[in-house]
């Protein structure tokens, strides 16, 4: 049969992966955000903004676990258990923020603000740890055929360490521009200011790692800079730089939308960058999504559920969003 | 016993899951509690249901938060500490996992947001149905869950190739033999604990003469559920062991602290002992002839196997699931106690004045929490040295990690949970304290977000809090606004 069930399983968890990034990285930026605007009613809208829909935002975190999982057991059980230490301290940080937002409305007064606190140390600790998975993945793992053999801390490097700033930046600008979309007032025209800083730091952290993978990752540095693959990913930096232009421009203009789509296409090119950098590897350097398969007996029966489900759960998710569609007020309830 | 990285993940699983455990037991009471609410509510217009529907929806979406965030490291503890078990079971326990967030995460998820929110932006319509869509996620879920868990107690429907378990029919794997009993018990015991929470809440306002309609009411509700779940719960309770003795016979023998038959005799049921492993006997038993074989043979002078025909690297730690079997049980029975007593004084027209019934209502209130815990303590502990069933030993199923580094994520995790479900806990209990009032319906949450969203009424559902005001005035840019943003602390 020429059904290639890996395959498809790879982009289902490249799609997952990405509808996290996308989903849950603009409602981590406004945790992130939360220093730069002190008042509590900026931070109850700001709160207000993504309060009914963080949870099915994160959901595709799970996701993206459960299909590893499900999908390519070897990948999940070699890079869950190398990254051990930067994904419990990213799920330690996912705890603290997740219980922000129910506590934060039901705290005596005193302790609002420490969990002000928790929401903000818990959406950089999650935001920066997931910048270091991220890192340690382009890395590679140490394997011997299909066993881990590294040490515990071999994520621990300087490019993994630039690459949790550099998603701290890119979901920092995700989180702005959100809100660009949700508030009004003077609490839109600061976050109007504020975004061009985090557009300028993200292309700073886009051009860093981009120069620092192709100087440390000869692979990947020959697969760019081969004919005729140079042709083909010569468009990436370019469509970067274009967005980059627009988005400023939008900035200054009259649109509420357009800077946050304009982000959302900007981390979709730093992904896809990512992408045709180890494709078709799931543990770079040089193990394959075929290799890491489960049995096709599992694939195909989690893809039937996949296909008819996903839809439908991307259906309602947009219903969710639909509800509570519009500008967040000052003093418009959440709790 | 040294502490190493596999004792360490034994206790970090443990840790992580017995607090989350605790969250969707009450998440699955409630929601279907909350169904109930709002569908009595909308088919009868009695004010007093909606009232407690936005009581305890405070409590619900506590409890959820909190279930969600212990549940994604659970999602995630599979492959850092067990992963040579998702090596080698990743292929049934991952797609059971995947079918889970596919079909009940997200439906839950997607759905909370507008139950919370969404009361005056959907029509009462869509509002019950995502109340209703919530529920019934939470009841998805836990099939998917107890189905994988099932498969590791009672494993079919495979092969193993290459060293890899391999699925070959499905509906085996899922409708495994001990899927339909630990489900049914499972969702029972959910219900039942909620029951005795929602109880112990009521006992607590009428103890102290806060009476009105809606406390009387979930009261009454309350005690109606104890009643038809806890015996009920014993019933499928008995069917369960049943079907464990003929599955997981070492299982029954450690928790029965049964160690070898005398040939002619029937097996006595030992009250109270402390099964030796080294010295393979009870100490200090008290035993009632024959009442052991009545209740797992249902004969006079049946035989079950007992713990010296398993070799001793297969056998069970009796001297834990020996107690948590007992506790799990003794508790069980104080539950049907309460249920008949309630039920005495309902005939008697005292349902509402007898204190003594109240009392007890009150102690009974984590009850159902306990009782789960120990329940799980006794299946999961009582499979032990197995991972899998027969297939793979917990020892072969972890990850290679040196100790410290599991010492310290369990350190975290420990630090973390107390503080945060600690805090969670006294969130709820203080809700609970307050508890229901006649206005809770009048003033349903406001919304989150949206285009034709009027700013709430100002304080008029602040009272007896004097919570979110703090900051009021000091230096907002739009203070007028302020006493508005104030009175969000008193709805959910």
């Amino acid at each position: 049969m020429g059904i290639d069930l890996p395959l498809i399983w790879g982009v289902i968890i490249i799609f997952s992966i990405m509808m996290y990034v996308v989903m849950d990285g603009f409602d981590l930026g406004i945790g992130m955000l939360f220093p730069f605007f002190p008042h509590k009613h900026d931070r109850d809208v700001m709160m207000n903004t993504v309060a009914p829909i963080w949870d099915g935002n994160e959901t595709w975190l799970v996701m993206g676990g459960a299909g590893l999982l499900a999908a390519f057991p070897l990948a999940y059980a070699v890079v869950l258990s190398a990254l051990y230490l930067p994904l419990i301290f990213m799920l330690v940080a996912l705890i603290f923020r997740g219980v922000a937002f129910e506590f934060r409305f039901k705290a005596e007064a005193g302790k609002e603000r420490a969990w002000d606190w928790a929401f903000i140390a818990g959406s950089y600790g999650a935001t920066f740890f997931q910048g270091v998975v991220l890192g340690a993945f382009i890395n590679g793992f140490a394997m011997d055929g299909d066993r881990f053999v590294g040490g515990a801390f071999d994520w621990f490097t300087p490019f993994s360490m630039f690459t949790g700033v550099g998603l701290v930046v890119a979901y920092m600008l995700l989180g702005s521009t959100w809100l660009l979309i949700k508030t009004e007032g003077e609490l839109h025209d600061d976050l109007r200011l504020r975004t061009r800083h985090w557009v300028w730091a993200l292309l700073g952290a886009i051009v860093v790692v981009s120069i620092w993978t192709a100087m440390s990752q000869p692979a990947i540095a020959e697969r760019w800079f081969s004919m005729p693959n140079l042709l083909f990913f010569a468009p990436v930096p370019l469509l970067v730089a274009a967005v980059m232009f627009w988005l400023m421009r939008s900035l200054s203009g009259e649109s509420h939308t357009s800077p946050f789509l304009l982000t959302l296409a900007l981390v979709f090119l730093g992904y896809s960058g990512l992408g045709i950098s180890i494709w078709p590897n799931i543990l770079p350097p040089d193990i394959s999504f075929w290799e890491a398969a489960g049995p096709p007996q599992s694939l195909g029966f989690t893809l039937v559920g996949a296909l008819l489900i996903i839809p439908i759960i991307l259906g309602y998710t947009g219903l969710a969003y639909w509800v509570f569609r519009g500008k967040v007020r000052a003093g418009e309830g959440y709790h | 016993m040294d502490l190493d990285a596999l004792l360490l993940s034994r206790i970090q699983f443990a840790f992580t899951i017995s607090f989350h455990i605790i969250f969707p037991a009450i998440t699955i009471g409630l929601a279907s509690y909350l169904t109930v609410l709002e569908g009595a509510w909308l088919y009868t217009k009695r004010r007093v249901y909606l009232d407690l529907y936005q009581f305890w929806i405070k409590i619900f979406a506590v409890a959820f938060g909190m279930g969600v965030v212990s549940g994604v490291v659970m999602a995630y503890q599979f492959g850092t500490n067990w992963s040579e078990f998702s090596r080698f079971a990743g292929g049934i326990t991952g797609p059971l996992l995947a079918y889970e967030v596919l079909t009940a995460f997200f439906l839950e998820a997607g759905f909370l947001g507008v139950m919370l929110f969404g009361m005056k932006r959907v029509g009462p319509g869509l509002h019950m149905f995502s109340t209703a869509a919530v529920a019934v996620g939470t009841l998805i879920s836990s099939t998917w869950i107890i189905a994988s868990n099932s498969w590791m107690h009672t494993p079919q429907g495979h092969e193993i190739i290459d060293g890899i378990v391999v699925p070959v029919d499905w509906v085996a794997v899922i409708l495994n033999p001990s899927f339909p009993y630990r489900l049914t018990h499972m969702v029972i015991a959910a219900f039942l604990a909620t029951a005795l929470l929602v109880g112990a809440s009521a006992a607590w306002q009428m103890l102290r003469r806060h009476d009105n309609p809606a406390v009387r009411t979930m009261w009454s509700m309350a005690l109606w559920m104890v009643l038809a779940t806890a015996p009920l719960q014993a019933i499928v309770g008995d069917f369960h062991g049943l079907n464990t003795l003929e599955h997981q016979p070492a299982k029954i023998a450690a928790m029965e602290g049964h160690w070898e038959n005398t040939p002619g005799e029937g097996v006595p049921l030992t009250l109270f002992a402390i099964p030796d492993m080294e010295q393979e006997r009870n100490r200090y038993a008290v035993d009632i002839p024959n009442l052991g074989s009545l209740i797992l043979t249902h004969s006079w002078d049946g035989q079950f196997a007992g713990l010296k025909e398993f070799a001793p690297e297969d056998r069970p730690n009796s001297t834990i699931v020996f107690w948590t079997f007992r506790v799990m049980v003794g508790l069980g029975l104080l539950m049907i106690a309460l249920g008949l007593w309630g039920a005495w004084s309902r005939l008697r027209g005292k349902l509402h004045s007898s204190r003594g019934l109240m009392r007890f209502a009150l102690l009974m209130g984590p009850a159902g929490l306990v009782a789960i815990l120990a329940g799980w303590f006794t299946t999961e502990i009582g499979r032990q040295p197995w991972i899998v069933q027969g297939l793979m030993r917990t020892s072969e199923a972890v990850s290679a990690h040196a100790a410290g580094q599991v010492g310290l994520s369990l350190a975290i995790f420990v630090v973390v949970y107390f503080l945060l479900f600690g805090a969670g806990t006294v969130y709820i209990l203080r809700i609970i304290d307050r508890g229901p009032e006649p206005g809770d319906g009048d003033a349903p949450p406001e919304g989150g977000p949206g285009l034709h969203n009027q700013p709430g009424r100002p304080m008029s559902a602040a009272s007896g809090r004097s919570a979110d005001g703090g900051d009021a005035g000091t230096g907002g840019r739009t203070p007028e606004l302020q006493p508005v943003a104030a009175n969000r602390g008193g709805m959910v």
